[in-house]
């Protein structure tokens, strides 16, 4: 934060100080009147009597809606990035492939599934599956949204594998092609690894934005978080209640998950950089490659 | 193959819902920087409670899916909770797109926020200091040296949020807005033979939607990058 400060303004002094004091004062009084705003809306309504909130402490509540929610939402999420994971490499290896058809082919597929939205992706996959291959039942919905994100974000990942590999020292793949490795055997066994880890962070954040993506599949009645909150909501007709829990299991499992991609990121900075060493010039950690991609990965 | 096309085209009005894609994204567009601008402002500001606030906006909101946040914003507040947005008896599709560019604003903003602190922290901390050097006070500085190469370096990221966003105004089909993506799921549960055709429709219109913006935004960063 104190680096951060810095580059707009200057240590404040007494008289800044005071300034700031009252400015605070007044800021934290505008922003306690909007949030007894809110609350004083939400409870006119009715919305924190007790019966709206009793739900959540009966056992079952969790038992029979929440968690198998939270459960099928995990499930989805885990199949998508192991299979994304899998498919980025894959393409990624594709698009810096010294063929050029294949550089060509997997360039055009990264593009065209970055454009297409994760719903459309979605959609698509779950019609195809129920119409085209006369799948149905309980696996139905699960594989439309696997599908659907497993498309999206294997292009992402693929895009964080180029740059991470682009970044790598050109001395690298010139080391491994001067001891005789063939330009495949270069990429997968010295370019690769280092690039995975590097992209390590990116591929956790990219995790949260898959985790929330997954809501996605209540369109296509996959009993994930939100529609099994909705069911329960229905059921015990606390709408707003149901949904402030929700959010709140989602905001603690993504952000202790970006907590861990900062953590990874550190880690990973200080191996590279080696001990004891000056903070960087630039206020921000000097952002990995894909790192603009955290944020255009978003659903 | 083109039979079916023209058959699609006949029956389904493409081009309206698409219209309402285009609708939906630049409404929640100037939302999402006029909030996010006003959260950034915080996240940087000298006082604490300011940068508090402002990162509790932006954790709280990017760790939400977007559907839940769409679905509060219709089903909680306005089915529920009965408030309306605008005109008192406006019909319920009209409320309804309403609420869905609410949630798109709201959710955009976190993310327009981290894109232009992401600028600001582009800057190196060697102008500010410059400027300071040669006697300029606060506000010069940060008007005419940091903040000009601020919203270059924002560009880029900017442009990334605008193309998310775009592809985001499918979500609000869960609220029952005719979009593009709630149009694709009527045409395929009628049409389902002609489903290779509806799906390469609909992902031409996103492409076309977004292609644009991709490279208009990559040669204006290009073109205003600051070099260093």
């Amino acid at each position: 934060m104190s680096a951060e400060t810095s580059v707009l303004f200057d240590a404040p002094g007494p008289k800044a100080r005071t300034r700031y004091l009252i400015i605070a004062v007044v800021g934290s009084l505008g922003i306690l009147v909007l949030l007894f705003l809110l609350v004083r809306a939400l409870a006119a309504k009715g919305q924190f009597t007790a019966e709206k909130w009793a739900p959540f402490i009966d056992p079952e509540t969790w038992t029979a809606y929440l968690l198998p929610g939270l459960r099928a939402t995990l499930v989805a999420a885990f199949f998508a990035i192991i299979l994304a994971i899998i498919g980025g490499i894959l393409l990624g290896m594709g698009r810096l492939s010294q063929l050029r058809p294949v550089r060509m082919a997997c360039g055009a597929f990264v593009e065209f599934f970055r454009a297409v939205p994760v719903l459309i992706m979605m959609l698509f996959a779950y019609y195809l599956f129920l119409f085209g291959f006369q799948i149905s039942g309980d696996a139905l919905p699960l594989l439309g949204v696997v599908a659907g994100l497993t498309f999206y974000n294997s292009s992402v990942i693929a895009e964080l594998i180029r740059s991470g590999v682009g970044s790598l020292p050109k001395g690298q793949q010139e080391a491994g092609l001067a001891i005789g490795l063939t330009p495949f055997a270069t990429l997968r066994l010295v370019l690769l690894p280092q690039a995975i880890t590097l992209m390590l962070p990116s591929i956790v954040s990219q995790l949260v934005v898959i985790l929330k993506d997954s809501a996605l599949g209540f369109l296509i009645l996959y009993p994930e978080l939100v529609r099994s909150g909705q069911t329960l909501a229905s059921l015990q007709g606390n709408l707003i209640p149901t949904f402030i829990v929700i959010a709140a299991i989602f905001i603690i499992i993504n952000y202790l998950l970006t907590r861990l991609a900062h953590y990874l990121e550190r880690r990973l900075q200080a191996r590279r950089r080696g001990p004891k060493q000056p903070e960087l010039e630039t206020v921000m950690s000097p952002t990995l490659p894909g790192g603009a991609l955290e944020v255009s990965g978003q659903t | 193959m083109l039979q079916g096309l023209s058959e699609l085209l006949a029956e389904y009005d493409v081009l309206a819902a698409f219209w309402m894609t285009i609708k939906l994204a630049v409404a929640a567009a100037i939302g999402a920087l006029l909030l996010g601008t006003i959260v950034a402002i915080m996240r940087v500001s000298p006082v604490t409670v300011f940068r508090s606030a402002g990162t509790a906006y932006v954790t709280l909101v990017r760790n939400t899916p977007l559907t839940l946040i769409v679905f509060f914003c219709a089903f909680g507040f306005y089915i529920t909770l009965q408030y309306r947005i605008g005109a008192q008896d406006s019909p319920i599709d009209v409320q309804n797109f309403r609420w869905g560019v609410l949630g798109l604003a709201i959710y955009h903003a976190a993310f327009v926020a981290e894109a232009l602190r992401s600028g600001i922290n582009t800057v190196p901390k060697g102008q500010a200091e410059a400027a300071r050097a040669i006697g300029l006070d606060f506000t010069a500085t940060l008007s005419t040296v940091v903040l000009p190469q601020a919203f270059r370096g924002a560009i880029a990221p900017l442009g990334n949020v605008m193309i998310a966003l775009t592809k985001n105004t499918t979500v609000v089909a869960t609220i029952g807005v005719a979009e593009a993506s709630y149009l694709m799921k009527g045409m395929i549960e009628f049409r389902p033979d002609l489903i290779y055709i509806i799906f390469g429709i609909v992902a031409a219109g996103f492409v076309i939607l977004t292609l644009p913006l991709g490279i208009l935004f990559t040669a204006l960063s290009r073109r205003l990058a600051v070099k260093r």
